[in-house]
């Protein structure tokens, strides 16, 4: 069974293709493929958003790179929601009339359904899939939430964000910092170097049993320690990037251990673009080997944006025989169903 | 009813975040479909803070969480005004800003928008523009500038609610 995923829901434009639930034949992100082509180097933000003007190129190397032809596909799926209308419409609307012309069924799927489904596909650097029910950890530029997944169609939410994601916490750090806009990436690695209890930032740990999470105030105390020191100094900024990075570690890894023990639940799957953060790696790792859990972390590829997680849960969809008329439309506010 | 006289701009300390919130609640309690509040302020300023007390008056249910829109750029919130929160943070050129749908929710929803004094030119004429400051020590100033009938409208409202504190 073939599946093609399109994923436009903000910034990325991406296409996939999925044989059996499984394994990934292609999976295209405009930003990492056809920058480089054009333009010679990696130029993120150039593709960001052009979702029109890309997305048909991307889904035809999507087709190209996985040897099937747009005949061959067995179904299609796209991301309805949440996102913004704009480029969620340009996805859902080309997926909609291919599938129309193909005649073979379509489906949208929810951007984060998708995350939780990129942990079960076949791919380099991915772990064994997960049982049902588990925790998984949402934790991105976008998001920060805990779920309880109990199956492939239903997840509960358990907590998110009331402010800011860690992403974006560690991107507006960066900033502060004059390491550049996003710079979670460079946060992590200066982190290495430094001092964890260098500086003591606060941690936003609300009510007990609560599993929200906050951030704002965290960014404003780095501001406001940030003002007070003196500029220049080599270690101290590594010291800072420990400080901060041990911070929003530390908040994560609680609260997700204390999903755990409320929900009675064994495994942990962490997904996002945070999920690639070295900090928060060994911090869980060492949860893990303390309170005997198990901790699924999918490959880099497949933590951030992509198709390929759209294409497998847009498969789910379909052996479960859903079909979306071709009058579905995109609901940017979408929540979890 | 149009102002007959420019109305001089508002200068309001706030000692906490829950003084932002609980001014911002006030003013959304006057907020229109249509209106248009415009942010400004250095990160970790509170104008995220803000947009929480005003979906607070705009009837969003308080459990709602208003996080920030930094990342996915535009969030909507129902309540007895819908609310559209925007921020112009990540957005690098005016050709992103089509996508966001600024004319439609400017047309349907009460808009706040953080980071508003990116692209100034895409702001409507009518709309109360909001300033935050960090002071040493913590608490904000926050300054507030009405242009327009509605922008003048939500300006003295912000004013009344100086009055109304004990």
């Amino acid at each position: 069974m073939l599946i093609l995923g399109i994923e436009t829901s903000c910034d990325e434009t991406a296409a996939a293709v999925v044989e059996d639930g499984k394994v990934i034949r292609s999976n295209v992100i405009a930003s990492q493929v056809l920058v480089h082509a054009e333009y010679g180097g990696v130029v993120p933000e150039v593709a960001s958003r052009q979702h029109l003007a890309t997305v048909v190129k991307v889904v035809r190397r999507a087709l190209g790179e996985a040897s099937v032809t747009a005949e061959a596909l067995d179904g299609v799926a796209a991301t309805c929601g949440p996102g913004l209308v704009g480029p969620l419409l340009v996805g859902l609307e080309l997926g909609k009339a291919m599938a129309y012309a193909l005649a073979k069924p379509v489906v949208g799927v929810n951007h984060l359904v998708g995350h939780f489904a990129a942990v079960f596909l076949e791919a380099p650097g991915n772990p064994s899939p997960p049982p049902y029910p588990h925790v998984a950890l949402l934790v991105s530029g976008g998001h920060t939430a805990l779920f309880r997944v109990e199956g492939r169609a239903r997840t509960m939410l358990l907590g998110s964000t009331r402010d800011d994601a860690a992403g974006e916490a560690f991107d507006k750090v960066a900033k502060l910092l004059g390491l550049g806009y996003p710079g979670g990436v460079v946060i992590d690695q200066l982190a290495a170097a430094g001092n964890p209890t260098a500086f003591v930032f606060p941690r936003a740990l609300p009510a007990r049993g609560d599993l929200d999470f906050s951030f704002s105030g965290l960014k404003t105390a780095v501001a406001t320690r940030l003002a007070g020191l003196p500029r220049g100094k080599g270690g101290a900024i590594a010291d800072f990037c420990a400080s901060f990075q041990a911070a929003v570690v530390d908040v994560l890894v609680r609260k997700a251990r204390s999903a755990l023990r409320r929900e009675g639940l064994r495994d942990l799957v962490v997904c996002g673009g945070v999920a690639a953060n070295r900090g928060l790696r060994q911090a869980l790792a060492a949860a893990a080997a303390e309170d005997g859990f198990a901790l699924y972390v999918p490959a880099p590829a497949l933590c951030t944006d992509n198709a390929a997680m759209i294409a497998l849960a847009g498969t789910w969809a379909i052996l479960r025989g859903e079909r979306a008329a071709l009058d579905l439309s995109v609901d940017p506010g979408l929540p979890l169903a | 009813m149009e102002a007959k006289q420019p109305i001089p701009p508002a200068v309001i300390r706030l000692a906490s975040a829950e003084e932002t919130r609980r001014l911002a609640a006030h003013l959304g309690g006057h907020v229109q479909v249509g209106d248009v509040i415009a942010l400004t302020g250095t990160l970790g300023a509170g104008k995220t803070t803000f947009v929480q007390g005003l979906a607070l008056g705009l009837g969003v249910p308080a459990g709602r969480h208003v996080a920030s829109p930094s990342f996915a750029l535009v969030n909507e919130h129902p309540g007895r005004i819908d609310l559209v929160h925007i921020d112009f943070y990540r957005i690098r050129s005016p050709a992103e800003l089509p996508e966001l749908g600024l004319e439609e929710a400017y047309d349907r929803a009460a808009t706040a928008i953080e980071w508003a004094e990116r692209f100034p030119e895409w702001l409507p004429e009518d709309t109360l523009r909001v300033t935050l400051e960090v002071e040493d020590g913590g608490a904000r100033v926050l300054h507030a500038q009405g242009d327009g009938p509605r922008g003048h409208a939500l300006l003295r409202a912000l004013r009344e609610s100086l009055h109304d504190e004990p």
